[in-house]
């Protein structure tokens, strides 16, 4: 399925205009190597959030192709459409945990909706919440949790379904600066373990620490794709 | 996910069920309002049908024979055989006097009456009252059947009765019906918006349509099905004081109430599978604008 064996992720001409005329993304290319850890960043506005979108499969591209993990998001199938979601993990800045529900349980739930038996959801969920350095909290409800412990949740919970590729939108936007370093120097850890890592921030500082590929994007087109750090203005946000 | 995870489903609608309790119970009252207006409704129409259909079968005709024909009443199988002719009794000459007299036991200048200044007649009773006139024509084509006299005008008057109780009984039904559906939707809606977050990430990680809506159809069910059981064991109450009421009445003596055990096993299936089919059209149609992308 995958035309370009180099590309996990490929944007190629890509165009994006809302019903309401606005024009989020004007001709954009993008190839993201499997195992690749690439910042996305740019200001307010600027059609990040457009580009998870079209990632996820949440809108379509108004022209050019959009391919996600061997998945061509354009003119899919809405029975295809689950299926290429189950290669993603995705990653909130405002957490999105079910707040009913223990981390064990928010994690169960999300491997049940893929059809995970109770018995794979036992041998998985101990090893994620390990790897997020959260295994003491199992039985804890997210609101007795940290904004950085959830995060981790939310970061375990990205994982557990096993997803060739992780899109973080603003993942530390909720939290302080330790604590957004601690849970950047998680997804490179994940990163290095195999996971392809998308990642949407504003926060110069967390960007030129990892020497990471950054891509900057304005006004809905790419403006720099380098390594090592932003290149370019300011990042408003 | 190839097999259907009943276990699965049946818990959480259960659990839904539970977590929101005063919807759940808003939902249910309105299942058994609903179901209990409309089953009142109807079984006032089926009483009412079955006593029109005893004063439908009240309503006879009679045919004359011509007065010189002989052996009268080996018309009796002619008359039989034709269609929509329910019954048919002779009543010769001589019954038709007797009759006569005893409607005027008191009127002297009747009692020495010659038999002979009357006809014989046959009473026929028709199965279907709709089509009156046309075996009344039947009947008169009859060789030796001088004339029939039918309540024409009173036969139609009960067809249009019926007809309209049951335009109108169907029509009540059918808006009471969705209703039903409209309130019973909107009541999963609500709570399927207090769960928006948690379908949204089972839309994110790749949950398939089927598996967030089932959870929403069981619970659909069982609230359609446990509204039902309500609806029906006050059906039943209701019914039975009505009918004691109605038979203690001296007013009200002749209307003859169908006993409610005759009654039971079909209200129970039609309270049944309305109830689940408001149940789940109402999960169907408040899911459904959750699960477009």
């Amino acid at each position: 399925m995958v035309e370009s064996e180099s590309a996990i992720i490929e944007l190629r001409d890509v165009e994006m205009e809302y019903d309401n005329g606005t024009k989020a993304v004007r001709g954009i290319t993008l190839r993201i190597k499997p195992g690749e850890f690439v910042f996305l960043v740019g200001p307010s506005g600027s059609g990040k959030s457009t580009i998870i979108k079209l990632l996820t499969g949440e809108v379509e591209p108004s022209a050019g192709r959009v391919r996600v993990n061997g998945f061509s998001t354009r003119n899919i199938s809405e029975r295809q459409i689950p299926l290429m979601r189950r290669t993603l993990g995705v990653i909130f800045q405002d957490f999105r945990l079910i707040e009913k529900k223990t981390v064990y349980d928010n994690l169960a739930f999300v491997m049940r909706a893929v059809g995970a038996s109770a018995r794979e959801s036992r041998q998985r969920i101990p090893y994620v919440l390990e790897l997020v350095g959260l295994e003491e909290k199992a039985s804890h409800y997210p609101t007795e949790l940290s904004g950085g412990e959830q995060q981790r949740v939310a970061i375990a919970r990205a994982l557990v379904n096993n997803p060739d590729t992780i899109i973080a939108d603003e993942p530390t936007g909720n939290l302080d600066p330790e604590r957004s370093m601690e849970l950047m120097e998680l997804l490179v850890k994940i990163n290095e373990l195999g996971t392809t890592m998308v990642v949407v921030t504003h926060e110069k500082d967390l960007v030129d620490h990892f020497g990471k590929r950054v891509v900057t994007i304005d006004s809905g087109r790419i403006i720099n794709d380098s390594i090592g750090g932003y290149v370019g203005g300011h990042i408003h946000g | 996910m190839g097999r259907h995870n009943f276990g699965y489903f049946f818990h959480e609608g259960l659990s839904n069920m539970f977590s929101h309790g005063f919807m759940t119970f808003a939902a249910i009252g309105i299942t058994v309002a609903c179901l209990l207006i409309m089953g009142t409704f109807t079984l006032v129409a089926v009483n009412a049908n079955s006593l029109l259909q005893e004063l439908e079968n009240e309503n006879e005709m009679l045919a004359f024979v011509e007065e010189d024909f002989e052996n009268a009443k080996s018309l009796q199988k002619e008359l039989e055989a034709i269609s929509n002719v329910e019954s048919v009794v002779f009543i010769s000459r001589q019954e038709a006097m007797e009759r006569f007299l005893e409607q005027y036991p008191d009127e002297e200048m009747f009692q020495d009456l010659d038999p002979n200044i009357l006809r014989d007649r046959f009473s026929i009773r028709v199965t279907d009252l709709e089509y009156l006139s046309q075996t009344k024509a039947a009947v008169e084509d009859v060789d030796g059947i001088a004339y029939a006299n039918a309540a024409e005008e009173v036969a139609g008057g009960f067809i249009t009765i019926r007809n309209v109780a049951s335009v109108v009984c169907i029509a009540l039904i059918a808006i009471l019906f969705v209703v039903s559906v409209f309130i019973i939707s909107n009541t999963i809606r609500l709570t399927t918006f207090d769960r928006r977050e948690e379908i949204a990430i089972m839309r994110m990680v790749g949950a398939t349509n089927g598996f967030i809506r089932w959870p929403f159809v069981y619970e659909g069910f069982m609230l359609g099905l446990l509204g039902a059981a309500i609806a029906f064991l006050f059906q039943w109450g209701l019914y039975e004081a009505v009918a004691k009421g109605v038979s203690s009445n001296d007013a009200l003596q002749l209307i003859e109430v169908i006993p409610f055990q005759e009654l039971r096993t079909p209200v129970a299936a039609v309270f049944g599978s309305a109830g689940v089919l408001i149940g789940v059209g109402g999960s169907l149609s408040a899911i459904r604008k959750y699960l477009l992308v």
